[in-house]
């Protein structure tokens, strides 16, 4: 493998991610392992190894005897070219092996634009893409991450997904696998048994059917399999793996620096937000096993910069005794400490002080939504007070620059909501003027809107994404709203917040459509240089589908949703009630003050919030 | 506080790791065996650490020199072998001392450069290279900062060539280049049989550092 690699390698941008060899990078002996488990991310290395999660299953699987994990990531445009014309498949970048011989082949998914990336993945392997015309045990291809709450679009691709965290799941899965090996089970035997295992999504074995209008009438499973496929999650953090020692690439990623994972679930409920409400409950680390962890990772690495990392950061409890636990070591290292995911209510500017020596970048802030109103209706529960206070103290504590970061499109939106977005901005700017310790550096407020996409698992599932159209009229309405010279504003882009929606709540029916579209060129579509929606739409109209009957409907309570199948824990019932509180413009007290009744805590056994 | 000379290799996998990827890579080998490198002074401290001649990603090396600071009476000698335990793969470090000359002594690299032909080293070929090589000057095109293209003659940074040797599928170029004010590229002598031998155009072409010479033609150290 790596002669031919030596020839293309030279032709390529940044070679150094299609090498392996990282320090950390796990090698076994192949004679010595029964499972192998290629490990794909359907993105680049960069952003693979960025993630955390990815990280975590590395380290299980390969401290799991007898099973060697190694990746494997998307390979760039120019990269794919000269493989393919040199007749390299994909390969593993441990072993260097081809992904295609390997026991296993997993996806990390963690949004719905990287599945035409696993289709490509698939096809670098030299495998066929749909599950039924890979008829051996061997490879197995399964997938997980959070869009696989919803994997109905990539059903006829995958074999299994895994429903939910993955750190018992996906060894629960790998023993099996080494069982029905050893045993020579057939792929449809293995299909049925793994079926039966909490947490385990075999699309294969449940029947849609449809009405004439398109809408589902019956989901039904076969040969035992379970009607509710319910979540895995880790019951205590305390216990769970951490990757204290982890790869640490030779080139730059996304997010070079250590993750450390303070708690996972969120306590806010914001009604957007699906990670808010399939990663319930919330559960904490200790404090005194986060400053453990965080020296290991940053002895074991020779980072100088670590993050805090959840969904939330300022909502854990003893966030300043953490930091202060932290602060000796990490002093000595010239260490920086980052928080990324700050409410603008309980944002302390003490704490960042204390983080931020030195350089004061940017502040970013996501109020989400321009009025109260509206902010109320999501759940949100930041005020205008809220922002502004947290403004007043980092303008006079020196910042110069804020980043707002709102959503157009969100449920109950009217134009008042809108230009609410350019007040706040407005507002930004008297703040600045008022309090700024230094004005000599000026201001620079970034105001940026993206298209909402209505997710599954979330109050808003039933809701519709409002048009093309009516999206672009509401981006003019507040583009020739903002007038003030400091304040820059960026929308995103409609064309893939548009598909993004589609196949966010879409059926098995559009694997048709994915597959088109991935023939049609499609294959990394969550970078903009290369997504065209047109490729899509054509995909549409030839497989008989409408987009917008994905997108822009708005389904009734008692529709079958094509995801009903799955339970995150979190009822449908307690969805809905959100749903008509939105409505109303009425919020929902956090976790902490309030158990709100969402069902999760049925995997704790009654009580859920901890810490 | 010590000045101290890394002398290390960068092989195999390793050789795809750019300049500024290894500069970050050895502050964290570094930091993973516990030893504290001298920072700068100012607003943005920085570890005072710099590689003596940057070397092109694709080229792989014996010979890379790390020059560095170090707080404490670090335990040098020793160094090397401690380092090894945290590199990735493809770099060793092989010896560490306190650096004898400076960084500006450094003149001439020997270096080996194999041109590779899948069906087989042409006729005349070796020959062919060796007139070219040795000839009276050598001028190629090269794009200077400005990115225009200009005629370089790079024959005066040949310092010696060793006759050249044929083995299966390959030619092989021992060679002294000058390392600094100007240096050479090993890789631009396969560049010119590109350019005036393009009959005898390898299919591929792998360069190799062996060894870093002071002015004197020794081993620089």
């Amino acid at each position: 493998m790596y002669n031919k690699l030596e020839r293309i390698l030279p032709r390529v941008q940044k070679p150094a991610r299609y090498v392996g060899g990282e320090y950390n990078a796990v090698m076994k002996d192949k004679a010595s392992v029964d499972v192998r488990f290629a490990f794909c991310f359907p993105d680049t290395y960069e952003i693979g190894m960025s993630n955390l999660g990815f990280r975590i299953l590395y380290g299980v699987m390969n401290n799991m005897p007898g099973v060697w994990c190694e990746r494997a990531f998307a390979p760039w445009p120019d990269m794919e070219e000269e493989m393919r014309k040199a007749a390299i498949p994909l390969y593993a970048l441990e072993s260097g092996d081809p992904v295609g011989d390997f026991d296993i082949i997993g996806f990390s998914v963690g949004y719905e634009m990287a599945y035409t990336a696993m289709l490509n993945m698939l096809d670098l392997s030299g495998l066929p893409l749909r599950s039924e015309q890979r008829t051996s045990l061997a490879p197995l291809v399964v997938a997980g991450g959070t869009a696989m709450y919803n994997a109905e679009p990539v059903a006829d691709f995958i074999d299994m997904a895994l429903i939910g965290e993955g750190e018992e799941l996906v060894p629960a899965v790998i023993e099996l696998y080494r069982k029905a090996k050893a045993e020579q089970w057939d792929k449809q035997a293995f299909l049925r048994a793994a079926a039966q295992i909490q947490g385990v999504y075999v699309p294969s074995l449940y029947t849609v059917s449809y009405y004439d209008s398109g809408v589902i009438q019956s989901i039904t499973p076969q040969d035992g399999a379970p009607e509710k496929v319910v979540k895995r999650v880790v019951h205590n953090m305390d216990k769970s793996y951490f990757p204290a020692k982890t790869i640490v690439p030779s080139t730059e990623i996304v997010h070079d620096r250590v993750t450390l994972e303070v708690f996972r679930g969120c306590i806010r409920g914001c009604r957007f937000c699906q990670a808010g409400y399939v990663y319930r409950p919330v559960r904490c680390r200790s404090k005194d096993q986060l400053v453990q962890y965080g020296q290991e990772a940053l002895q074991d690495s020779g980072y100088q910069e670590m993050t805090l990392s959840s969904l939330s950061t300022s909502d854990y409890p003893q966030l300043v005794e953490l930091c202060d636990g932290l602060q000796d070591f990490c002093g000595q290292r010239h260490v920086n400490l980052s928080l990324p995911s700050l409410r603008a209510d309980n944002f302390s500017m003490e704490l960042m002080q204390r983080l931020q020596r030195g350089r004061k970048a940017g502040l970013t802030f996501a109020p989400e939504a321009g009025t109260q109103r509206l902010r109320d209706a999501i759940n949100k529960n930041v005020t205008e007070e809220d922002l502004t206070e947290s403004l007043k103290t980092a303008f006079s504590g020196g910042w110069s620059a804020v980043k707002l970061y709102f959503m157009l499109g969100l449920p109950t939106e009217t134009d008042e909501d809108v230009l609410g977005i350019a007040e706040m901005a407005n507002r930004a700017v008297h703040t600045w003027r008022e309090y700024a310790s230094n004005k000599n550096r000026g201001l620079r407020v970034t105001v940026s809107t993206s298209w909402f996409v209505p997710k599954p698992f979330t109050a808003f599932q039933w809701e519709p994404q409002i048009t093309m159209e009516e999206y672009e009229r509401r981006v003019k309405l507040l583009r020739q709203a903002i007038t003030a010279k400091a304040v820059t504003y960026n929308w995103h882009d409609g064309d893939a917040s548009f598909l993004e929606a589609v196949l966010a709540r879409g059926d098995r029916r559009l694997g048709r459509a994915l597959e088109a579209a991935y023939r049609k060129g499609a294959k990394l579509d969550a970078w903009s240089d290369f997504f065209d929606l047109r490729r899509w739409l054509d995909a549409f109209a030839e497989c008989g589908l409408d987009p917008a009957f994905y997108a822009c409907r708005e389904r009734s309570r008692d529709e079958v949703l094509p995801w009903s199948m799955i339970s995150c824990h979190v009822s449908d019932d307690f969805l809905w009630r959100q749903r008509e509180l939105a409505h109303q413009s009425v919020t929902t007290p956090d976790c902490r003050t309030q158990c709100g009744g969402c069902g999760a805590n049925a995997v704790e056994g009654g009580e859920c919030y901890h810490g | 506080m010590a000045k101290l000379r890394l002398f290390f290799r960068k092989e195999g996998r390793a050789v795809y790791i750019s300049h500024l990827d290894l500069l970050r890579t050895f502050q964290r080998v570094f930091l993973r065996q516990g030893l504290v490198l001298k920072h700068s002074q100012g607003f943005h401290p920085h570890p005072i650490i710099s590689f003596a001649l940057p070397l092109p990603v694709g080229q792989s090396s014996r010979c890379e020199i790390l020059d560095f600071e170090a707080d404490g009476g670090a335990d040098w000698r020793s160094l090397p072998e401690k380092l090894n335990d945290f590199m990735p793969d493809g770099i060793r470090a092989v010896k560490c001392c306190v650096p004898v000359k400076p960084v500006r002594d450094l003149a001439a690299l020997s270096c080996q450069v194999e041109l590779l032909y899948d069906g087989g080293v042409p006729e005349g070929a070796a020959k062919a290279v060796a007139e070219l090589l040795n000839g009276e000057s050598l001028v190629i095109q090269k794009r200077t900062k400005r990115k225009a293209l200009a005629d370089v003659d790079i024959r005066p940074m040949l310092l010696r060539l060793q006759p050249i040797a044929e083995e299966a599928g390959c030619l092989r170029l021992l060679a002294d280049t000058a390392a600094q004010n100007p240096g050479l590229n090993p890789a631009l002598l396969a560049g010119a049989v590109e350019r005036y031998l393009p009959q005898f155009a390898p299919d591929f072409v792998r360069v190799q550092r062996l060894e870093a010479l002071d002015t004197d033609g020794n081993i620089f150290q």
